[in-house]
């Protein structure tokens, strides 16, 4: 058989193999295209980190730097925005905040899937208002609220703000708890467990995969939060976090990019490390924290 | 809402007191604290605000009751309700975004090489911080740099290329733009999540039928996915509104692309009308809760699902079509 034959018969067997290869070829392009697309703004900045000033002010934005291994503009927006203490403060908010996130809306979701009591609806309902309303709006009262408790300039203040206001994770533990059969609590009450045991012994342990969800939506969000911690933070020689120090840059520093760009990196390298280790989790929590709508 | 919890299992009468003695003080321990934040954070700001917003007043010193004042400025300033209008920018670029969004969302569906690394490529630019974002674009649209030389290389002249963020007639695409960038990848994973619980062997069956990848999109991926499509279309109406990080931190709201809360927390933070901001929330909360109860209602006449799976407009049909049987 001549390979035209060949390429007959498989046609015969396959209409449209060759219009399958293009439509392939035509899908990589578009899709490499988009990632060309998602990847520049982030990959000049990483070319911009690296490179001296002389080398900064003299070649183009896309030219590759001489060495990669020149680290002294990382070395220089580490110190000049403070970089070090902010990542202390991040991550002290990070792991108070996620802690308690989880045990309130987990405890709260709780009671609310597995007593009938009066109330209960209102109490979902109020929870599902809340989320209406943007939290930007409301910052105006917020603020006179904050000031009058004197938590202006208070990581515990920031912090309780942060963890009091999630709806996402209620809704992601309630979510879960539909799906953990009561019987579970039942057999548990009936061998003489209290309340408090069938939660923190049994559900709490059963509640593993809701957690990781909330522990890199609530984390993510967190970290990368600024408005509230720019307002209610104000003192940035000692509260600063990774988001207010980043936007000092924005001041004397204005326009010496190759300075920002490091700093811009270095805030984005460990979301990047949580983001290769996780990426599934991270996919599956989207999906589910999106269900809530 | 009211039926939540099962009945607890039949124990001895005894026990049963204590047991319900012990659900009511779980009840209250575990909700005392979370109920404490949301009306310490929520409601009595709430409340505040609507108190506020008929007053003439700043954070310290004197107030003074001005009645609706605060909202006929709302409407008549010209700084304030034409900024809603950029927010049609942001609508714009939602609507795109979404088209994009399920245009990657269907090829990366399906066994595709590589489909690991592009899904990361297009997901990762949500992770990022808006600051950071802010940074990454001013450097990206800055006159001769990124998007310039990237321009130059394929032919354009520079001296011919527009300023991207200071230049009225375009800044605010460009501004979208940004905004497309940073949620196109959260939206295509979330169609991706949709699109696998359709049933594959629908698709199998399509495919023996010849169906092309054009039809199969319509007649099986679409249905399958609408609630997910229409929620996050409504969705990203009040998201629109509500527009806030890319003008604040890439032109701080200078050139025309001041959107209604960066105009916003410049009234409420730098000049501190806390009463006429005040104003300003309530009026956008709501524009905002019209669209929410909009999006309820479509969703609960079209969408909601019960438990054997049809929506209430199928449920309505199938009424009828019974009602119709037992005349007979």
């Amino acid at each position: 058989m001549s390979p035209a034959e060949k390429k007959a018969e498989q046609k015969a067997e396959h209409p449209g193999r060759g219009r399958k290869i293009v439509i392939r070829i035509l899908e990589y392009a578009a899709l490499i295209f988009a990632a060309f697309w998602a990847l520049i703004p982030v990959v000049s900045c990483v070319i911009t980190a690296f490179k001296t000033p002389d080398e900064y002010a003299n070649t183009n934005v896309m030219t590759l730097p001489k060495s990669w291994l020149y680290f002294t503009n990382f070395q220089g927006a580490w110190e000049k925005a403070n970089m070090g203490l902010s990542f202390v403060n991040s991550f002290l908010i990070l792991a108070v905040v996620l802690v308690c996130c989880i045990l309130i809306s987990s405890m709260l979701a709780f009671v609310l899937n597995r007593f009938k009591f009066r109330g209960n609806g209102l109490i979902r309902n109020l929870f599902l208002f809340a989320s209406l309303v943007p939290g930007i709006a409301m910052q105006v009262t917020v603020y006179q609220i904050m000031y009058k408790l004197g938590l202006i300039n208070s990581l515990p203040g920031y912090m309780l703000l942060l963890m009091g206001t999630d709806v996402i994770s209620i809704y992601i533990f309630l979510q879960f708890f539909e799906n953990l059969s009561v019987s579970l609590d039942e057999s548990a009450i009936l061998d003489g467990c209290t309340y408090f045991g069938v939660f923190f012994k049994i559900l709490l342990p059963l509640l593993k995969p809701a957690i990781v969800t909330v522990l890199i939506l609530k984390g993510v969000s967190t970290y990368n939060e600024y408005y509230m911690a720019n307002l209610y933070l104000q003192d940035k020689t000692v509260y600063p976090v990774v988001s207010t120090c980043l936007y000092t840059f924005s001041g004397p520093m204005g326009t010496q990019y190759n300075f920002i760009c490091a700093g811009v990196l270095i805030t984005v390298i460990p979301i990047l490390i949580i983001f290769l280790i996780f990426q599934k989790q991270v996919y599956r929590g989207l999906a589910a924290g999106a269900v809530k709508g | 809402m009211k039926q939540t919890g099962k009945k607890q299992a039949p124990v001895h009468t005894t026990s049963l007191r204590s047991i319900r003695g012990q659900q009511r003080l779980v009840t209250v321990l575990f909700m005392i604290v979370p109920l404490f934040l949301l009306i310490l954070f929520t409601y009595l700001p709430f409340a505040k605000m609507i108190q506020f917003s008929f007053f003439n007043m700043k954070y310290t010193g004197t107030r003074r009751f001005i009645g609706w004042q605060n909202y006929i400025s709302v409407f008549t300033r010209s700084d304030i309700f034409p900024a809603l209008k950029l927010s049609l920018f942001y609508m714009a670029g939602a609507v795109i975004q979404m088209a994009l969004a399920l245009f990657f969302a269907t090829m990366l569906t399906g066994k595709l090489k590589g489909g690991a690394f592009f899904k990361g490529a297009l997901f990762f630019p949500y992770l990022i911080c808006g600051i950071a974002v802010g940074y990454i674009f001013k450097f990206f649209f800055t006159h001769g740099f990124v998007l310039d030389t990237l321009l130059t290389s394929v032919g354009f002249k520079l001296q011919n290329l527009p300023y991207w963020l200071k230049d009225t007639r375009i800044n605010n695409i460009m501004l979208a733009g940004t905004s497309v960038w940073r949620y196109l990848g959260q939206n295509m994973i979330m169609f991706i999540g949709a699109m696998m619980s359709v049933d594959e062997d629908v698709y199998e069956a399509a495919m023996i039928d010849g169906a092309n990848a054009w039809q199969k999109f319509w007649s099986i991926t679409m249905p399958g996915i609408k609630t997910m499509v229409v929620l996050n279309l409504i969705l990203s109406i009040s998201g629109s509104l509500s527009a806030f990080e890319p003008p604040y931190v890439i032109t701080n709201g200078t050139f025309g692309t001041g959107t209604y809360f960066v105009v916003m927390d410049r009234i409420a933070h730098v000049n501190l009308k806390v009463g006429l901001a005040s104003a300003m929330a309530v009026v956008l909360m709501i524009l905002i809760i019209l669209v929410t109860v909009l999006q309820k209602v479509v969703s609960h006449l079209m969408l909601d699902e019960d438990e054997t799976g049809h929506t209430y407009r199928e449920r309505r049909a199938e009424k009828k079509r019974q009602a119709a049987q037992a005349a007979k």
